[in-house]
């Protein structure tokens, strides 16, 4: 079969005829910007490429994306594409979720996609509100938030989106900002390059109803002191001059921000990343904000087995014992007589 | 002096070895859920097939894994009716009776037909026992069972001291009471223990020492046979006159699901089950999980909605997507197939019926899926609905759903219930070669492509997968416009598309098989209609009353939506019709609204499916009064 040539492939080859439908400002386009951005790069022919989603503003993704896509029902993409793998694990399968999607009402679906490993690179697009039923309070929202359905403040403790995905048990699990372009490339292609499934979260600004959630780590005056691009066997410095340094306290088992040069710190009191210890990961994700900057970048990474290719060793080991299935000695197989 | 059995025709003359001819016989074993009565059942049941009975099971058994001993709600069923004739039901009251101790005795006595066997395992009535299944006196000792004929045999010491010395555990040598029970009633019936002992050793050959032990059990209650007074209860029952053929004992769970591996030959495609344990329809998760060297995948999802997306996800990447359930589960799948419906992909849903509503009672059987199947979803969304009627229909009714999903490119329910699903019936194993094939097309031309083409025929839309150049297309929830397949919120195109999707269901009708009558005339008084599992109650009462001269017949439904397209005129063609159903009427409010006739209801709704005789009472009270 003849593939479309993928060398010459640009960023207006995965662009669509559909009409952008997101509120003009979103921080979806951003988005798809960058991916689409990084899809010829990839050397994926379009045709191999599914990208599935739910419902939400982020589950419009599929429809401007000039590949394969199925937008699905809410919540329950992740299980979609578990089928699409299954069925067909040559196929790159991308999914578009959001907090609300992939959190509250799909929380299940994902945590189980999570666990098992299937082979598909999830973006959840983090706005802290849902947007497509016109603003209330979603999962990730901070605790009293005040919207249409929380007039006297939400009661709900918020769930981070990368701590569940490390308890779900994720294999690759990282953080990036719609409006980063720079560093939301390099995440991106970490995602796409890495053997299974992978968690992205991208925190992403709804400009109607959150307006600059994330502005106080975003805004271009406080970006590089309260945020921390972690890279793996890299030092976690931070800071505008990299003076700023997570270190583990041996007393307390946790993070500390230090200072280079204070109290006789120097670089090797500063921790070095390392994505494959999920005990680091785990400190990343969690650290409080503002004591702590926000960590991005890929925060853990291990290759494991998938569940498509776990699913298709059973099938060869079967065939490989029993032989290729018979109809005709299945339906002889139990205790028969003749009349 | 009442027989173990219906005499055949030519009465209970003695035969040469001492064996009485009879026509058949129903039996029931009925004890603890502990107590091994399925296994009893299932060998029974096994070796009557073997020696070439017609036959019908009906396993009854409780919810709990293991309820507490003793208790009524812990007792467990298994009752088989054998015959050298036509069998069409499991029979309506056994002709034998073994109980294996009080609270079964209780909860079975009011079905043994008067003058009956009663065989009671006496070493349970026990006062603990007795106690527990509510019996101020010793129902063995004080007359109350003089209506028939009582044989208290104490089973459990009889099985201790036939294993002595086997070096099991008194607990453990125990446990085989049940094959010693087995082996009593195969003398009864003259059958042979080979199977039995085959089966025993296979089994247990990870434990020789439990397997011997089995065996010698069995030989001893096989043994006590000649002795003590019902050495006079030796009964043959002759093979049934059957269609020469292969045959084998099936269920209909493993008929269904070997109907799913048969249809990816068929169809030359893959399947992927997707499915969420459930009673009663795990058996078909379990079977299909066995079979990975055929092109059949299963996926134990995380919940009914993940299984169900699972299955249709894989439907869109080009294979056929399976999901089975039991009617919560199926509750749960709607929004779901809905997604199917309007994004025009195949999905064939497998509902075990069970009795509801909610959790209701998960062993028991029931029909009242029917309308949650039709019409269970929001908005219009037509599926086709189809039903199996018997344990053997379900393998051919599983490749029907598969030909009509993957060829109209929608979700297709079959609906099946416990009843048939674990009632087991001799099946003529079919010829491969015979099987219809239908094998899938996928769209490969770029040419003129959009995603919602549609066949002007089946109105069927054309299957377009991942992986093909020239057609990357979006599909999804949103209404799409009819010409393009892109988003539309345009009002008339919506009705367009609303209509399309319900032509393409009834095109189906055009084919599909024509209505047949089952058996009787093909008009006249009283027409009897039924859909699924009541099929054999219905036909043998429409029969005996067909004998009595009765102007009635019979017609089953298969196909639910659509309905055949000569069903209106067949129930035009008759004076009354008469619906008998497992839910309070539900076939018979869309016979009454499609057809506009006044057809009548015959409701049951307890959990157990009908009596031929009920059936048969009503037919008479309907044209004889």
């Amino acid at each position: 079969m003849s593939q479309t040539v993928d060398a010459k492939l640009t960023k207006k080859d995965f662009e669509t005829d559909q009409d952008v439908r997101w509120c003009p400002g979103c921080g979806d386009y951003s988005i798809l910007a960058n991916v689409q951005r990084l899809m010829p790069e990839l050397g994926i022919p379009r045709e191999k490429m599914v990208w599935v989603s739910g419902i939400g503003c982020s589950s419009r993704f599929p429809y401007y994306m000039n590949t394969y896509g199925f937008h699905t029902i809410h919540g329950r993409a992740p299980a979609f594409a578990t089928g699409i793998k299954v069925a067909n694990p040559e196929l790159s399968v991308w999914l578009a979720t959001g907090d609300g999607d992939g959190l509250s009402i799909g929380g299940n679906q994902l945590m189980h996609c999570l666990r098992r490993n299937v082979g598909v690179k999830i973006l959840l697009f983090n706005n802290r509100i849902y947007g497509l039923t016109k603003g209330q309070y979603s999962p990730t929202s901070e605790e009293g938030k005040v919207t249409k359905s929380t007039p006297f403040g939400s009661a709900d403790h918020p769930l981070d989106p990368c701590v569940f995905a490390l308890g779900a048990g994720a294999g690759f699990v990282s953080r990036t900002v719609d409006t980063q372009a720079k560093e939301f490339a390099v995440v991106l292609r970490r995602a796409a390059d890495h053997p299974g499934g992978t968690f992205t979260e991208i925190y992403q600004n709804c400009n109607v109803f959150n307006d600059d959630a994330f502005l106080n780590f975003t805004d271009k005056a406080v970006k590089d002191e309260k945020q921390i691009f972690v890279e793996h066997g890299k030092p976690l410095l931070f800071g505008a001059d990299k003076k700023k340094g997570l270190a583990i306290d041996a007393r307390t088992l946790s993070l500390r921000v230090v200072t280079l040069g204070e109290n006789g710190v120097t670089e090797k009191d500063v921790l070095v990343h390392d994505e494959t210890n999920p005990t680091i990961a785990a400190m990343l994700a969690r650290m409080p904000f503002p004591e702590f900057p926000v960590a991005m970048g890929v925060l853990y990474a291990v290759a494991r087995p998938t569940y498509e290719t776990a699913v298709e060793a059973q099938h060869g080991r079967a065939t490989a014992k029993l032989g290729q299935g018979s109809l005709e000695k299945l339906l002889h197989s139990g205790e028969t007589w003749t009349v | 002096m009442a027989t173990l059995g219906e005499p055949g025709a030519s009465g209970s003359s003695p035969a040469a070895a001492g064996l009485k001819k009879i026509k058949g016989a129903v039996v029931r074993f009925c004890g603890d859920s502990g107590d091994g009565m399925q296994v009893t059942g299932s060998q029974f049941t096994a070796t009557a097939a073997i020696v070439g009975n017609d036959l019908a099971t009906f396993p009854d058994f409780p919810a709990e894994i293991r309820a507490p001993a003793g208790t009524l709600y812990g007792v467990s069923g298994f009752q088989i009716n054998f015959s050298s004739e036509d069998v069409f039901t499991p029979g309506d009251a056994p002709d034998v009776l073994v109980a294996m101790n009080p609270a079964a005795l209780k909860t079975n006595l009011k079905d043994l037909r008067a003058g009956g066997l009663l065989i009671v395992n006496s070493g349970a009535f026990n006062a603990q026992n007795l106690k527990k299944a509510g019996y101020g006196t010793n129902p063995v000792e004080d007359g109350s069972l003089q209506a028939y004929r009582l044989i208290p045999i104490d089973i459990s010491k009889n099985t201790l001291a036939a294993v002595e010395g086997s070096g099991l555990s008194t607990k453990e040598a125990g446990r085989c009471k049940n094959f010693w029970t087995l082996g009593l009633m195969y003398w009864i019936y003259g059958r042979p223990m080979d199977p039995t002992v085959r089966w025993i050793e296979d089994k247990y050959k990870k434990r020789p020492d439990v397997a011997q032990a089995n065996i010698l059990a069995l030989k001893a209650g096989h043994a006590f046979g000649e002795t003590l007074e019902i050495s006079h209860d030796h009964y043959e029952v002759p093979a049934a006159p059957v269609a020469k053929g292969e045959y084998c004992n099936i269920s209909g769970n493993t008929a269904t699901a070997w109907g799913f591996v048969a249809a990816t030959e068929l169809m030359g495609i893959p399947l992927v089950l997707g499915s969420y344990p459930i009673t009663p329809a795990s058996d078909v998760l379990h079977e299909l999980s066995r079979y990975k060297q055929f092109p059949v995948t299963t996926v134990q999802a995380e919940d009914e909605i993940a299984a169900v997306c699972v299955a249709i996800g894989a439907s869109y990447a080009g294979n056929l997507g399976i999901t089975s359930t039991s009617g919560p589960g199926l509750a749960l799948k709607m929004e779901a197939i809905g997604l199917a419906v309007s994004v025009e992909l195949p999905l064939v849903v497998l509902d075990v019926q069970r009795a509801g509503p909610s959790t209701g009672m998960p062993t028991k059987t029931e029909q009242a899926d029917l309308l949650q199947a039709v019409y269970g979803r929001n908005s219009e969304a037509p599926v086709c609905v189809l039903a199996a009627s018997t344990p053997g229909d379900c393998f051919y009714m599983a490749i029907e759903a598969c030909r009509i999903a993957t060829k109209y490119m929608l979700p297709v329910i079959l609906l099946t219930d416990g009843y048939v699903a674990n009632g087991a019936e001799p099946w003529k194993i079919p010829k491969v070669e015979d099987l219809p094939r239908f094998p899938v097309k996928f769209r490969k031309e770029p040419d003129g492509f959009h995603p919602f083409l549609r066949d002007p025929q089946t109105l069927a839309r054309n299957w377009a997968i991942p992986g093909t150049p020239g057609l990357t297309h979006r599909i999804g929830g949103i209404e799409k416009d009819f010409d393009s397949g892109h988003i539309s919120y345009d009002p008339k195109n919506h009705e367009k598309m609303c209509r399309t999707r319900a032509a393409k269901v009834q095109n189906i009708a055009n084919d599909i098989p024509e209505q047949k009558i089952a058996v009787g005339d093909e008009s006249g008084k009283l027409l009897v209609l039924g859909w699924g599992s009541t099929y054999g109650a219905l036909h043998e009462a429409v029969r005996r009353c067909r004998a009595r001269g009765l102007s009635v017949s019979h017609a089953h439904l298969n196909y639910l939506n659509p309905m055949p397209r000569n069903l209106g005129e067949m129930l035009k063609r008759f004076d009354r019709v008469l619906i008998p159903e497992m839910n309070l009427g539900q076939l018979v409010q869309l016979v009454r609204s499609r057809y506009l006739i006044p057809a009548e209801s015959m409701p049951k709704i307890q959990g157990q499916p009908f009596r031929i005789d009920e059936v048969e009472e009503r037919i008479r009270q309907m044209l004889e009064s």
